[in-house]
């Protein structure tokens, strides 16, 4: 690494640093329920959209109520999306006349966008119309991310709330979520993007000579405004196959920079949010700390596995797959990050990340996207890992455990343990399922450990609602689309039904005053106990798969075999 | 804290019934309650069939020692909760008989026999005389009599109870106290705290408290984890091995993918848990307090609140002199000499605090005074005075005591002068705390005697250590708010309530409990059972009436109102041990993956003339192969189980500190001692049984 690249990271945390409090705060303010600057021009759309949808703002939820609506809302999304891929021959706005889409890719699709998962099983250019990327896909990354950000407010009230049991309403943070906060900023987004060069037109695609004399169809399309939101909102689909490597959605090494930091911009800021909304400041920017902390061990060793001597090709940093124009340091960053996140958008092949490095990108999406993670997802993530720490190492200090004043009991750790299982769950039987399916098999590029890692790195995707790929795996197959298809909706619903039900647990809940007898996690013991507890559960459930995959390879690597 | 009776930890008498009952208690509906244990059995289970019926290719003499080992695994388990069962019940037994028992006049077939009130059943026949104590709940048969029932209602005027009619109902614990009468017993023996308390420490009878169950919801679900992640191992390491044209089946064996599992689950905590809950009881028992349910040992553990009752808890029964304060004039020996004399004949313990004060700051005796001379005058609730009449040289001399305004209008009456000064001597005792008595001889005041509550010494610290371990210390007073803030800032308790009632004491906790606090408190009178019952942990007193025994959620026998600081050290002291008993399980996870994972794989793609394959670096331990390495793993697995039986026992070490600095000594101990232990254990087995060739 060269000082210019340690010189980019500081700078990258400290950007990352600046902006969460102010973004923290104002989503704060906003789903408080206050009025912001931006109330004057927007708060029409607001009341607009609950007058056309018959919906009573001041109306208060029960968990169940608010989990029905969040239900609903998901599984309509997912008709309208499979709708309109499905029929897309026949609709306007496509100008290259891409044919309908098979009905098991459109489920897949569906799903993958409407649960922030934003897995692609095709290449966006050469399969998807404009109208289906701007009606269909780019309005599920808003209300996708926005659904996420209301269930970690609606977590956040029920911890909040004493002894209520209402945790806000669904259609109102949905609303406010994506009016006051996706929409503005991602204007802004796009209007940045496009003076950086991204493209944002409705041509049809440009037939081209080049250079060579070869002729070239260069894909078009409005791509600014899809970009813009699949970053805030950590959906990671990109407009283009090749995603943010592609020069007309990452053009510079600015946009470059600024992707990343917006990946990671309203998960870090819904820390801050969290500790001014229960009133415990320290204790939110702890949860940040911890996810930092986490986020600078991971990246550390991807990098030193990136940059370690490759016996295999004499060479030290490989070049192959990564990002030529951003150099070695900004593909493994932007890879850390991305995984890190729940986006999932690349800008560089997984598959060619170092093995260790491809090990460390799984590992962050198996510890349940919790370093900052996904919009909202990150952050519920890692209050069940908080809860799981106050509960096993709250029991040390005398006391029945208990979390910002609030008793946690049977009920809340049957949750806590239930969302924590079933990721866990879905990665391990769907790999195991597939590794012994020839049809499954028949799909991987590669043989050996790395083709395990190809499978497992799928399965883990889909199941952390992450959506990038290692590359690789040929997944537009029906039993690809259906498995992650299942897989992606256990990662989404089997984590936010239970941590709704929380939330309308602990609102019930009366709050007992802190004490000095009281278990503190406001302090950096607590940071380190937490990500001890991340650590060792997320690690120890899958360092037998990862051994099988990444670290044999890695291993091998460094003995000169291969395989 | 005080035991009782220190029982070693493994006394023979215990043992041999407990390593009976950890084979009864293989039986798979009891260990259907521990999910843990159950995957266990069930994995020891499956191992012997591989073993017994020769299935797999692995070898036979290895997995008959896996199956041995996940054998005794369960055993182990069993066994310690059985130890903690026999120490319970011992404790409780010993109590039983040490106790002294109501005894019964049991009448059967005409005969009288004498019973233990304990062993009544419903429909026994009892004769109670003039003086006995009926021994259970019951009606009136035969005969009528007057009962003394205040025990029970307070009231202290006996009531008539007899045969037929709404007067025929008993309560057990109330006194005969004349004439004789035949009761039928109608309610059943064995609801009595003792028993209740018996089937608190029994394993299969026990609840699990609430944390428990939450716990072993978290354990669980940690298992159901590992389970999915060795299942899913097993199509993983033939993918593996397919790739690498190698074949591992001999080594991937089902025996051994078990043995990685039940290493993995945590069996540490999962088979101590109920010998956690049960020696908790147990400890209770041993400081002769009794509880009625689990919960309310837990409930004591977060008590952030104790009401306590000043007297006797926070200052010795009664008031002491302290000083002699004479007026302008007067001068403190003459007072000292004064005060005596009148408190001669005074017999309470305030009275003769004052002679045993005047003897030792003046060596005063009175024995010069002759008998015939002295007249004493006692305490009336007319004159509010007290004193003596006696000859001296210069003739008859009386000489009062009393309150101050009793003292004023008696002077007053006889025509003396009211010294100036008085009355701010008086005030100001009355501000420290104290209780003025007023000394006149004859026409003239003397002074004051300063009566004060003593603090009990070494109760200040003691509050010192509560208020760090965040606990707030209520002093409960019936004195006037000026003498209540004196004590209360004496012994340094962080607040008081003066002049107490039980409606005030009722509201007090039901204030406290909705801001979100955990309220014990103690008491004994049946007003006090309302708050008892109101309170998240309310001990009674033994001496308390039945009403206040049933309201609380425990009973100290020996009636030591300080005993709440020790019930809430216990409940602590349980949670601890059970968060750090959990974290030191979870820890020793990473040891044994390093212990198993190389074992497993360190064969694949193995190049001609290496050692090991490439995952044999992760074989950090150097154990000796793959076999020994399992073993080591599933043998440290067992055998720290009952490393930490006595621990379980005795609760970890408890010491009063914030909670910061607990936690950072448990999580140094069990943490960090949970990842680095096992490291050392597996290695030194591993050491051991490939020296000795059991490999």
């Amino acid at each position: 690494m060269k000082v210019n690249d340690y010189i980019q990271f500081v700078v990258f945390v400290s950007s990352l640093i600046a902006i969460t409090p102010p973004l923290g705060s104002f989503m704060a303010k906003v789903f408080g329920g206050e009025k912001t600057w931006l109330h004057k021009p927007l708060s029409w759309l607001e009341s607009l959209t609950y007058k056309a949808a018959g919906v009573n703002p001041n109306e208060e939820m029960t968990w169940k109520k608010y989990a029905m609506f969040f239900a609903l809302f998901h599984f309509v999304g997912i008709i309208v999306l499979m709708l309109f891929q499905m029929t897309q021959v026949w609709l306007p706005l496509n100008p290259q006349n891409l044919p309908n889409i098979s009905w098991h890719s459109a489920l897949n699709t569906a799903v993958s966008f409407v649960t922030n998962t934003n897995w692609q099983g095709y290449s966006g250019e050469i399969t998807m119309s404009y109208l289906t990327q701007m009606a269909a896909l780019s309005v599920q990354n808003f209300l996708s991310a926005a659904c996420g950000i209301a269930v970690a407010i609606a977590l956040i009230r029920g911890i909040a709330r004493r002894s209520v049991g209402t945790i806000g309403n669904f259609w109102v943070d949905t609303t406010r979520g994506t009016i006051y906060i996706l929409l503005p900023l991602s204007v802004i987004y796009s209007l940045f993007l496009v003076s950086q060069g991204v493209i944002q037109n409705f041509t049809p695609f440009a037939d081209i000579v080049t250079l060579e004399g070869h002729k070239q169809t260069i894909p078009l399309g409005p791509a600014a405004s899809q970009i813009s939101i699949k970053m805030l909102g950590t959906n990671g689909g990109g407009f283009f196959n090749a995603n943010a490597a592609h020069p007309f959605e990452n053009p510079t090494p600015l946009s470059n920079f600024v992707q990343m930091l917006s990946i990671f911009a309203i998960a870090s800021a819904l820390t801050y949010t969290f500790g001014i909304m229960t009133k415990a400041r320290r204790h939110g920017w702890i949860l940040f700390t911890s996810m930092l902390t986490l986020f600078i061990i991971m990246t550390s060793i991807s990098l030193y596995s990136e940059y370690t001597y490759n016996p295999i090709l004499s060479q030290n940093a490989i070049m192959e797959g990564k990002e030529i124009r951003f150099g070695v340091f900004n593909s493994i960053l932007f890879s850390s990050i991305t995984t890190s996140a729940s986006c999932g958008a690349i800008n560089t092949m997984h598959s060619s990340l170092s093995p260790l490095s491809g090990g460390v990108a799984m590992l962050n999406m198996m510890l349940g996207e919790i370093i900052f993670g996904g919009v909202g997802a990150g952050l519920y993530g890692m209050l069940l890992f908080v809860l799981l720490t106050v509960f096993i190492a709250g029991l040390m200090v005398g006391r029945t455990p208990e979390y910002l004043g609030k008793k946690i009991e049977a009920p809340e750790m049957m949750m806590v343990i239930l969302a924590i299982i079933a990721p866990c769950a879905s990665i391990l039987i769907g790999t195991a399922i597939s590794v012994t399916t020839p049809l499954a098999l028949s799909s991987l590029t590669h043989k050996g450990p790395h083709g395990f890692s190809e499978v497992l790195y799928a399965f883990t995707s889909a199941a952390a609602n992450n959506g990038s790929a290692f590359a690789g795996l040929n997944a537009n197959s029906i039993y690809y689309n259906l498995m992650l298809a299942i897989v992606m909706l256990i990662g989404r619903f089997i984590i936010i039904l239970p941590i709704l039900a929380i939330a309308g647990s602990l609102s019930q809940k009366k709050y007992a005053p802190p004490s000095s007898g009281t278990f503190e996690t406001d302090t950096a013991l607590f940071a380190i106990l937490l990500i001890g507890v991340i650590m060792i559960v997320g690690a120890l459930t899958f360092l037998p798969s990862l051994s099988l995959g990444p670290i044999i390879e890695h291993l091998m690597m460094i003995k000169g075999q291969t395989f | 804290m005080k035991e009782n009776k220190q029982n070693p930890l493994l006394d023979s008498k215990l043992v041999i019934p407990a390593l009976k009952q950890s084979f009864v208690k293989l039986h798979p509906k009891v260990q259907i309650k521990n999910p843990v244990m159950f995957v266990t059995l069930i994995g020891a289970i499956l191992t012997s069939i591989y073993v017994l019926f020769n299935i797999g290719p692995g070898s036979k003499i290895f997995e008959l020692q896996i199956a041995l080992w996940l054998w005794f695994t369960v055993l182990f388990a069993n066994f310690a909760e059985a130890i903690a069962e026999g120490r319970g019940k011992a404790q409780a037994e010993s109590l039983k008989k040490t106790r002294t028992q109501t005894m019964a006049r049991l009448v059967t077939d005409n005969k009288e026999s004498k019973i233990s009130a304990a062993d009544l059943k419903k429909g026994n026949i009892v004769i109670c005389e003039a003086g006995d104590t009926i021994p259970g709940d019951g009606e009136v048969i035969e005969g009528i009599a007057s009962v003394d029932e205040s025990a029970i209602t307070g009231e202290s005027a006996p009531v008539i109870r007899e045969s037929g009619g709404d007067r025929s109902a008993v309560t057990g614990g109330t006194k005969v106290i004349s004439d004789l009468i035949k009761i039928r017993i109608t309610a059943e023996q064995g609801k009595s705290f003792l028993d209740r308390m018996i089937s608190l420490v029994e394993g299969a009878k026990r609840q699990k408290t609430p944390n428990e169950i939450a716990l072993s919801i978290v354990l669980s679900g940690l298992t159901i984890i590992f389970v999915l992640a060795v299942i899913s191992l097993k199509p993983f390491a033939d993918y593996a091995a397919t790739a690498a044209n190698q074949d591992l089946s001999s080594i991937v064996t089902v025996p051994v993918l078990i043995a990685l599992l039940v290493c993995l689950i945590p069996t540490t905590i999962g088979g101590l848990l109920s010998a956690i809950g049960i020696s908790g009881m147990d400890r209770l028992i041993r400081r002769n307090v009794l509880a009625t349910s689990g919960r309310a040992v837990e409930a004591a553990g977060d008590i952030d609140v104790l009401l306590l009752d000043k007297t006797g808890t926070i200052t010795l029964g009664n008031r002491m002199a302290t000083a002699f304060l004479p007026v302008t004039g007067i001068t403190e020996t003459k007072l000292a000499e004064a005060s005596q004399l009148a408190s001669l004949a005074d017999e309470t313990a305030e009275g003769r605090s004052i002679v045993v004060l005047a003897k030792e700051k003046f060596a005063f005796r009175a024995e010069s005074l002759q008998p015939k001379e002295v007249r004493f005058i006692p305490f009336s609730a007319n004159t509010r005075m007290s004193g003596i009449d006696f000859q001296s040289v210069s003739g008859e001399k009386n000489i009062r005591k009393g309150a101050s305004d009793s003292i004023k209008q008696h002077i007053q009456s006889i025509g003396g002068i009211i010294p100036k000064d008085l009355d701010d001597i008086v005030d100001n005792v009355a501000k420290k705390g104290g209780t003025p008595l007023v000394v006149a001889e004859d026409k003239e005041i003397l002074g004051v005697i300063q009566l004060k509550d003593i603090v009990k010494g070494g109760i200040k610290e003691r509050f010192a250590e509560l208020r760090k371990m965040g606990i707030r210390t209520v002093m409960i007073t019936g004195d006037n708010p000026l003498t209540a803030a004196a004590i209360a800032a004496e012994a340094g308790v962080d607040d008081f309530m003066a002049q107490a009632t039980p409606e005030t004491k009722l509201n007090r906790i039901r204030e406290e409990q909705s801001i979100g606090h955990l309220v014990a408190m103690t008491g004994d009178g049946t007003n006090d059972a309302p708050a008892l019952a109101q309170a998240d942990v309310g001990v009674a007193m033994n001496t308390g009436t039945q009403a206040a025994r049933e309201a609380g959620n425990m009973v100290d026998l020996d009636s030591n109102p300080t005993k709440l600081i020790e019930i809430v050290e216990i409940g602590k002291q349980l949670l601890m041990t059970r968060g750090s008993l959990t974290t030191f399980s979870i820890a020793n996870d990473v040891a044994k993956y390093f212990a198993i994972l190389p074992a497993l794989f360190s064969s694949l793609y193995i190049t001609q003339g290496d050692g090991t394959g490439p995952l044999g670096v992760l074989n950090i331990m150097q154990l000796h192969s793959s076999q020994s390495a399992i073993l080591s793993a599933i043998i440290f697995n067992a055998l720290i189980i009952v490393a930490l039986i006595p621990l379980a026992l005795k609760g970890v070490n408890y010491r009063a500190k914030g909670s910061s600095q607990i936690l950072r000594r448990n999580l140094l101990i069990y943490g960090l001692g949970g990842i680095i232990v096992p490291f050392i254990g597996i290695k030194f087995i591993d050491l051991l049984i490939s020296t000795i060739g059991l490999i």
